[in-house]
């Protein structure tokens, strides 16, 4: 006795159950949805910092306490309007810039060490996290971040302002062996990256890819031809420690946040 | 049915039965693992000064051996076992699960290479380097396309439930996978994704929490639906219940990964869309663990004798609470405090370990039977596995849940003067009993998984051995 033309539910179900074409197709269907939901609008919707080719970021609109929108040139440096013109010459609060090349340098260096698996660089709008680590993070601080480093655990402390905070010989200790400076600390040791130089082929080959991207690249204008050059000069002689610090240290103090401004929406 | 039965499938078992093998040892290594960068946090000179020891390059390696060395092999050995013995047919090519077999092999190897060495992608669960990404698209797809294609030419009339599952998962990792991983190359061993900031971070939790919900729960529940029934020899509890688990879960599990960043600079509605999807989860999932449970009903009594079925029956038990305990975290005033503490790592493990690896001992010990036509070298055994394996999760989850609750309420204390009660470091030294004993849960969890590697080993052996005696018999 033969219980296959037997219907157990929906003729429609029963019809997926017995053709595979149109299970793989259904299925395929099916798990795209959510995907497309949430992501496609991240690449066209105000507030998600995808500025390419767009100065004012498809329309987003920060509004000081007077309820006038800022200009995003205060949000984002921009050369063209900024007093100063070149990576050398920006100072802290003209803006969200591209990493200078030692920086750049220093961040593969953070992820090839996997420090994004112990430390984040994403503060959220908290009082107990603005009073620990700052002002939190708005999306425009990591735009020119090609693959993001907002981490998703704290084993140590949040990183995304500890720009400033302490000094290069701090951090140079620090980074060497952590328990000489904090004694409780279970970071490891990164003495090496003291004896290690800085690939100045690769740093400057990734400066070259993060213009070519297709999201949010960095702008010739910013990294023009003379920077790359320059670069070229300047990373000569640097070990991966004084590029990793380079890089802490340039981390979070970007924009000049004003008081009581909603930066979120 | 009693037609087909009379001409007996020759199964294409070689290649499961080496999937099979590979999962019990890379369940040891994963673990292992797993004990020493938990041990590292709990004694940090363990790191010993060795760049490619240290903290950093190792958990990847241990998040990468357990779901896809382990987790990777057990799919494919129960996705080929399966596809097989409900289809009631051979593979659609023997030779391409052979390549499946090598390629994924050879995948694994370059990670235990290329990890150490700090080379990495970057991203979380997706860490190896993008030559390797492309070798995994490839072998994916080979696996993909040989499971697709016996369930085109199975013998039954419809396709098996558990198919439906592993073909979701198929169909979600490709795509996943490919989205995920596209990057502009620096070199051969290094590479950054086309993304940024917030795209960047969704794509990413796009595919880690996927990751989750179509390769480590998709694929793990098409091994509850076959294993529960075949070991307790009862009928799934329900039909409709199984139809309903499917949909509501590819059709809504891929709303989730926005949950991961709520908080952060994502637009708000991003992440609130993804813990509304998150709770109403809760439905399906439970569904789904109450159709793997309920399907033993009539046959409880089985639990007292049957050591495979004390694992399947619990690793559903720790499905149910994982999967509430995933949809409570997504509410965005519990996420306010569990982001970024333990409590995440004692949810993923309370998953990995409770519900995951759990289905898959049930899964490896019913299959070696089946595989070697034997009887297991001791249940016994596998009685203390199982026991073991308890032990060592529960002593980890607790460890974390406890660990990340209080980091969590730490962090935001306020004294009676307004500032902060404990500094970061604070924070760090309070944890060290936790993972001390995390540490302890995990290496027992460890032990288990070396007394399954050696009862799978003498069965092996003694399969062998009852298969020479009865060769030499039948020739005299």
């Amino acid at each position: 006795m033969s219980d296959h033309d037997k219907l157990y539910s929906t003729k429609l179900q029963d019809k997926i159950e017995r053709n595979t074409l149109l299970m793989f197709v259904l299925t395929a269907v099916a798990v795209s949805v959510g995907g497309i939901v949430e992501i496609v609008p991240l690449f066209y919707l105000p507030n998600t910092a995808m500025c390419q080719n767009d100065p004012t970021c498809n329309n987003t609109q920060h509004k000081d306490l007077q309820g006038n929108a800022i200009p995003m040139d205060k949000i984002i440096w921009n050369p063209a309007t900024s007093a100063h013109k070149t990576l050398d010459e920006w100072q802290p609060g003209d803006g969200v810039r591209p990493h200078k090349a030692l920086e750049l340098a220093g961040r593969s260096i953070y992820i090839r060490e996997g420090c994004f698996l112990c430390h984040s660089q994403m503060i959220r709008p908290f009082r107990d996290e603005k009073d620990r680590y700052g002002h939190y993070s708005i999306a425009e601080e990591s735009m020119y971040d090609h693959t993001y480093q907002w981490g998703s655990k704290r084993t140590g402390p949040d990183l995304a302002r500890v720009g400033g905070k302490y000094s290069d010989e701090w951090h140079r200790k620090h980074l060497k062996y952590p328990r000489d400076v904090v004694p409780e600390s279970v970071m490891p040791n990164y003495f090496f990256l003291d004896k290690a130089a800085v690939n100045v082929d690769t740093a400057i080959k990734t400066m070259n890819v993060m213009t070519k991207m297709p999201f949010n690249p960095v702008p010739r204008t910013i990294y023009t031809d003379a920077y790359l050059e320059s670069a070229k000069t300047e990373l000569e002689n640097k070990t991966e420690m004084d590029a990793v610090i380079a890089y802490l240290q340039s981390l979070g103090n970007h924009v000049k946040f004003e008081e009581g401004v909603n930066y979120r929406d | 049915m009693e037609a087909t039965q009379a001409t007996p499938v020759k199964y294409d078992m070689d290649v499961v039965r080496w999937f099979t093998i590979m999962a019990v040892v890379y369940g040891v290594v994963g673990t292992l693992v797993g004990v020493y960068v938990a041990a590292e946090l709990a004694w940090p000179f363990l790191n010993f000064d060795l760049a490619e020891l240290s903290f950093g390059r190792l958990r990847p390696l241990h998040t990468n051996a357990v779901i896809f060395a382990f987790g990777g092999c057990v799919l494919m050995a129960t996705g080929f076992y399966i596809v097989q013995r409900t289809g009631q047919t051979k593979l659609w090519s023997n030779a391409m699960a052979w390549f499946t077999f090598w390629g994924w092999n050879l995948i694994i190897v370059l990670a235990v290479i290329t990890l150490p060495l700090g080379l990495t992608s970057g991203k979380e669960y997706a860490e190896l380097v993008w030559p390797i990404d492309i070798l995994i698209a490839v072998v994916w797809l080979s696996f993909g396309l040989n499971h697709i294609m016996t369930t085109v030419i199975r013998k039954t009339s419809h396709i098996y439930v558990s198919n439906w599952f592993t073909m979701g998962m198929i169909v979600m990792i490709t795509y996943l996978h490919v989205v995920n991983s596209m990057a502009i190359p620096v070199s051969m061993t290094e590479a950054f994704s086309i993304y940024s900031g917030v795209q960047d971070a969704m794509i990413q939790w796009w595919w880690g929490h996927n990751a989750v919900g179509f390769y480590l729960t998709g694929g793990f529940l098409g091994i509850m639906y076959y294993f529960i029934p075949k070991q307790s020899g009862r009928p799934v509890f329900s039909y409709r219940l199984s139809v309903l688990h499917f949909w509501t879960l590819t059709f809504g599990y891929v709303w989730l990964g926005a949950h991961h960043l709520q908080y952060t600079a994502l637009p708000d509605w991003t992440g609130s869309l993804g813990a509304a999807i998150s709770l109403a989860m809760i439905i399906p999932s439970w569904g789904g663990a109450m159709n793997g449970m309920m399907t033993l009903s009539g046959a409880w009594d089985k639990l007292r004798t049957d050591y495979i079925l004390r694992f399947l029956v619990t690793a559903m038990a720790f499905y149910a609470m994982s999967t509430f305990d995933g949809p409570v975290m997504s509410i965005k005033s519990v996420n306010a405090l569990s982001h970024y503490t333990d409590w995440t790592v004692g949810h993923v493990h309370a998953g990995a370990l409770g519900w995951m690896a759990m289905i898959s001992f049930g899964a490896i010990y019913h299959m070696v039977k089946k595989l070697w036509n034997t009887e297991m070298y001791s249940e016994r055994l596998v009685n203390i596995h199982f026991w073991v394996s308890l032990i060592g999760a529960v002593t980890y989850i607790v460890a974390m849940w406890v660990s990340g609750i209080m980091q969590g309420l730490m962090w935001r204390d306020y004294d009676e003067f307004g500032s902060l009660t404990y500094t970061f470091i604070e924070s760090v030294s309070a944890m060290h009993p936790y993972y001390v004993m995390r540490t302890v849960g995990g290496a027992i969890f460890n032990l288990g998984t070396w007394i399954m590697l050696f009862n799978v080993v003498m069965t092996v052996r003694q399969a062998g051995a009852a298969r020479s005696v009865n060769a030499v018999a039948a020739k005299a």
